[in-house]
């Protein structure tokens, strides 16, 4: 009768889709954002280059859109689809939850991706703020590009960027629901499925699915208020 | 003999901004152990001249050599030359997350390589000879402009420079604050540092300055031996300035 209570394993484990892609797409987006940060300030032009044109190309491209060139492109170039990460990890490919199939892996990638190019826009604007001064004192003494950004320009620019990072992760969290687009069955795609076969309940199951992603995005949140406190102390 | 080649030679340095010539055809060689003073109007470009040499600035033409090496481009042989280069900026500029100690003792140890105690060590004798050694477990907001500027003279000089440039290291600070930074300077002179020192402080370029250099619009317009200058300029760009500066 009630359709979230008779499929709360189903909900579950759906929602564990949407954290494993989340936490991946998180920590490709982290990495590359931060290398793309150092390049689009590094005194290299060619750097600067490549990081404002990543910028400009792929946050001005719907994600919807990426999301359909790395799952539909890559086959085309030789990639097939039948390609997963399952049994390098061990996992059971009908496990719902733990699934690193061709289409968890191209909207995971795809997300990271994207995300990259706000990370990288949040890590310039910390690293904006602070005075140029410190950077031309740091160069000074000898320090080269890498040492500046590393020793004396990103530990005072990460009070800055907690804020704006923090925002990134709660938007790409939600954004991995644009992933039911390319097939995967995350929390949005159980979502849909649920209110297709119970169109009597389907207040209750958008419900329900809000709150799952609320509780998320909190957990998020806590986590970079939590960070924001310790770079205060 | 031979013709004795300058620390620090600029030869025929021209820099633009955009349109305006900021440096028009700088010939500048500094000896070693020299004390020179670069004084002049602002926009006058004495600053610009003194932040090319550590390549703070890049120039357009000329030529900039530091004991005889062209000043490299960017990369690991720039930052291998500006430690041999001291840097005084006018906002002092300490690193705002470090103590005073750890301000005075990065360098030795990310650039130089030494152990954090030979470091802390070293460090803690400069701080002393700058009269700050009370604060070096504070952070840089904690001090004075004065204490600040002072601890910045002393991380310049623990990484043991060839030469010390000072970018109007006093134009920010309090007046009771600028002469305790300009003793530790006369101080610095005196133990035969190469120095160049861009200021609007006339007294210290009187009694610490072996040769004075006056800037007007990009240009050195005069050189010579303070006394001389100050009693007897020989242009009338000099003869202007100085009587704008000195009636008071």
């Amino acid at each position: 009768m009630d359709a979230v209570r008779d499929n709360w394993r189903d909900v579950l484990y759906a929602f564990g889709l949407t954290v494993e892609i989340s936490v991946l797409a998180g920590v490709i987006a982290l990495v590359l954002g931060f290398l793309l940060g150092a390049l689009r300030v590094s005194p290299v032009p060619v750097g600067r280059a490549v990081a404002a044109v990543y910028v400009r190309l792929v946050r001005n491209t719907p994600l919807l859109l990426i999301m359909l060139i790395t799952t539909f492109t890559l086959p085309v170039l030789g990639l097939r689809p039948d390609i997963n990460l399952n049994d390098w990890f061990g996992i059971d490919s009908h496990n719902r939850m733990l699934n690193l199939n061709f289409f968890v892996l191209c909207a995971t990638g795809a997300l990271g991706l994207y995300t990259a190019a706000f990370v990288c826009e949040a890590v310039r604007s910390g690293i904006n703020s602070i005075p140029i001064g410190q950077a031309e004192a740091a160069r000074s003494i000898g320090m080269t590009f890498g040492q500046t950004l590393r020793l004396v320009v990103l530990p005072q620019a990460y009070r800055a960027v907690i804020p704006p990072l923090t925002s990134t992760m709660i938007a790409m969290t939600k954004n991995s629901s644009v992933a039911v687009g390319v097939g995967v069955t995350d929390a949005t795609f159980q979502m849909r499925k649920l209110n297709n076969d119970n169109g009597d309940q389907i207040l209750q199951i958008f419900v329900t699915f809000a709150i799952g992603y609320m509780i998320l995005v909190f957990l998020i949140s806590a986590v970079g208020s939590l960070l924001e406190r310790r770079a205060a102390a | 003999m031979t013709e004795q080649l300058g620390l620090v030679v600029l030869d025929h340095v021209n820099k633009w901004y955009g349109q305006t010539q900021a440096l028009k055809d700088i010939n500048l060689s500094i000896a070693r152990g020299e004390v020179v003073v670069v004084i002049g109007p602002s926009g006058s470009g004495k600053s610009t001249l003194c932040r090319t040499i550590n390549r703070l600035e890049t120039i357009n033409e000329g030529t900039i050599t530091l004991d005889g090496r062209p000043l490299p481009a960017e990369g690991k042989a720039l930052a291998a030359l500006r430690a041999d280069v001291g840097m005084v900026f006018q906002s002092f500029n300490l690193f705002a997350h470090k103590t005073v100690l750890e301000n005075v003792t990065l360098g030795p140890i990310k650039v130089r390589g030494l152990d954090k105690a030979a470091a802390e060590k070293k460090a803690r004798e400069l701080l002393d000879r700058v009269g700050v050694a009370g604060h070096a477990e504070k952070y840089p907001a904690q001090l004075s402009g004065g204490q600040q500027q002072r601890v910045a003279i002393a991380r310049a000089l623990a990484m043991d420079p060839e030469v010390m440039l000072f970018d109007e290291p006093t134009s920010a600070l309090d007046p009771e604050m600028i002469k305790e930074v300009l003793d530790v300077m006369v101080g610095l002179a005196k133990q035969g540092m190469t120095m160049v020192v861009v200021t609007h402080e006339m007294g210290f370029a009187r009694t610490a300055a072996d040769r004075v250099v006056f800037m007007a619009d990009g240009a050195i317009v005069e050189e010579a031996a303070p006394e001389q200058f100050f009693t007897n300029p020989s242009t009338d760009r000099a003869k202007d300035f100085l009587g704008k500066v000195l009636q008071h």
